[in-house]
């Protein structure tokens, strides 16, 4: 073996360049990274800031007061918003998993291509332009906003992403667990459903988790379809309240009093979207760990 | 290694459509097979039906604009209700414009994230952080507009605009009053907005990099930046490319923290410290309040233009991102 020379392993002046190079770039990346975080935090601050001291029972539990006068609370606006994402769960999600499921196990060739194609174009299309379609398609022919269709709206919203993860989790079953199943007799479909379905179930629920957090803070859709109310929900042929509209209606308002009280909504909107993000995480890292 | 495996599965499975390992699989004729199979496919064509049903429904909601205004509507910029005369060019300027600007401030920066957390961060740093990032996505464009009416706006109006205006006022972008609420705050907090979805995509095609082409570089001496510059950027491109046009879609799309921030103000003005409009904050500020049929029209066909921009974008982006991830990310 030849002995090594050392003069030849020194970094010249070009290598401590090239080094010197590596280094700047990578704390440019950290930086960029570091940017990032600054509205991240900055929001998260002014959120808790302004709005916790607005948090009482009151807010939850009351209805908005009349222009001029101090108090109330969005008691209907949490209501309405807890309908909304309810009637968008029962439109949306059996439409959405089952699609998954066909997607998964039952479709093959164009069809199915084709059902993937439109389930990815649906997730593209602007949710303001999924509004004007139901106010098309619903409110012009009830003649009226109502959270039936503020609901269809927001499952048009959360349908593709649900279809699609499901899809994913079902592919990641592995395929002798079907087999077994198969095997022993068990009728196709029950195998899906009971096998397939309820192993990937974890998976799917934060999906369907993500989904919500998603769908819980959607305003544009709402807007004429939905519309806003300053009462309690009437009837699902009725316009509603939501949580995402009281803020809007409030942030945009010339009055303190509604401004303070649109931080306490924003800071209750970021902890459900906050909770729902943190409990899918929570449910995947379990389900992972109990795979391995 | 090569996309000739990738092409030839969905040709094979095209051209028999009944894949022989699955036909064992599933006896045919058992009742409740064949009731699972019809409730799924139903529901499956329910999504296929969507996009063209909204398509269909917003040309048949547009039809009396396209027929009174015809291409007009793209090039006009009055926008008079009370006349019944409406061009759309100041809402497509707008969308425009807004969406450029946050994409020019975006870009850079999610692609340095994407790297520093694929490629540079600690392992154990990696998972906080990109959960981080990822939470910027998830918080609800409403509240990013209010964040934005109180500190981004105040901010750009006292420190940013008067800065820009005394030091690059010579520049026709930055010309007239701070006066906060305008082009350039809509443009900042889409930035902020899409920088989640940029920066996740830009990983996502860094990892389906081989790990093999990295070590090769890191191998002949390169540093971590040289192995990233010429071993793993060039072939993840048409990706990041792809993780632009999705981050422009979403630009184009967002409502409510551009209409807050934006100014809405119906005029095409070069200033990025003007106060603009664009195509979803005009449907979100008047269509519940359109009081004839013509108005209607109007706000429709902007909601199909804008229906079509964000469909041909993402066609566009899944393509490059599929193509990019299909063809490095096979087994290496």
């Amino acid at each position: 073996m030849k002995p090594v020379r050392e003069d030849l392993l020194a970094a010249g002046p070009a290598e401590r360049r090239r080094h010197a190079r590596s280094l700047f770039f990578t704390a440019l990346c950290a930086i960029s990274a570091a940017i990032v975080l600054v509205p991240l935090g900055s929001i998260l601050l002014y959120v808790v800031e302004r709005g916790a001291s607005g948090l009482s029972w009151t807010f939850f539990t009351a209805l908005p007061k009349p222009v001029g006068e101090t108090g109330g609370g969005m008691g209907n606006a949490v209501a309405g918003s807890l309908v909304l994402i309810g009637l968008a769960c029962l439109f949306g999600l059996p439409v959405g998993v089952l699609a998954g499921v066909y997607l998964a196990e039952v479709g093959r060739g164009r069809l199915a291509a084709a059902i993937r194609f439109t389930a990815d174009v649906l997730a593209g299309v602007p949710s303001i332009t999924i509004g004007v379609f139901v106010y098309a398609l619903v409110v012009v022919s009830m003649r009226r906003f109502s959270a039936i269709a503020g609901g269809l709206a927001l499952a048009l919203v959360m349908i593709p992403t649900v279809t699609r993860t499901t899809e994913e989790l079902l592919r990641l079953v592995p395929p002798n667990l079907r087999e077994a199943a198969l095997g022993l007799g068990v009728p196709a479909w029950r195998t899906t459903v009971f096998v397939v379905l309820r192993t990937a179930a974890p998976g799917i629920a934060t999906g369907v988790m993500l989904a919500v957090a998603r769908v819980a803070g959607e305003t544009a859709p709402l807007l004429f379809t939905a519309m806003s109310s300053r009462y309690w929900a009437a009837g699902l042929d009725r316009p509603i309240a939501s949580l995402p509209v009281q803020i809007l209606t409030y942030a945009t308002s010339p009055y303190a009093d509604w401004q303070a009280q649109a931080w306490t909504g924003a800071l209750c909107l970021v902890a459900i979207v906050l909770v729902l993000n943190l409990a899918a995480r929570a449910v995947a890292a379990r389900s992972l760990g109990a795979r391995r | 290694m090569s996309a000739a495996p990738a092409e030839a599965l969905p040709h094979a499975a095209a051209t028999t459509p009944s894949a022989p390992q699955r036909a064992p699989d599933r006896p045919r004729g058992r009742l409740g097979d064949r009731l699972f199979e019809g409730v799924t496919t139903a529901l499956a064509i329910v999504v296929l039906l969507v996009p063209s049903a909204m398509l269909i429904e917003l040309v048949g909601a547009s039809r009396k604009a396209i027929g009174a205004f015809g291409a007009s509507f793209l090039t006009s910029s009055t926008w008079d209700p009370v006349h019944g005369s409406f061009g759309a060019l100041p809402f497509l300027w707008g969308t425009v414009v807004s969406s450029l600007l946050a994409l020019a401030l975006a870009v850079p920066v999610s692609i340095g994230v994407a790297i520093f957390l694929a490629e540079l961060a600690p392992h154990r740093a990696r998972g906080p952080l990109s959960f981080l990032v990822e939470l910027l996505a998830a918080i609800p464009s409403v509240v990013y507009g209010f964040w934005g009416v109180f500190v981004l706006v105040p901010l750009l109006r006292e420190h940013v605009e008067p800065w820009l205006a005394a030091h690059l006022g010579f520049l026709p972008l930055f010309q007239g009053p701070p006066l906060g609420f305008g082009m350039l705050a809509a443009g900042v907090v889409l930035a902020i907005m899409i920088v989640p979805t940029v920066s996740s995509i830009v990983r996502e095609v860094l990892r389906a990099v081989p790990a093999a082409q990295r070590e090769a570089a890191a191998g002949l001496g390169a540093t971590p930046w040289d192995t990233i510059r010429f071993a793993v950027l060039p072939s993840a491109r048409s990706g990041i490319v792809g993780a632009i046009l999705l981050g422009l879609g979403r630009a184009l799309g967002e409502t409510m923290a551009v209409t807050m921030v934006i100014g809405n103000r119906p005029k095409v003005s070069v200033s990025l410290l003007d106060p603009a409009t664009s195509m979803a904050s005009v449907l979100a500020n008047e269509f519940a309040e359109a009081d004839s049929d013509l108005y209607l029209s109007a706000l429709s066909e902007i909601a199909l233009l804008l229906f079509g921009v964000a469909l041909i974008l993402n066609l566009l982006a899944r393509w490059l991102v599929g193509a990019t991830k299909g063809r490095v990310g096979s087994p290496a």
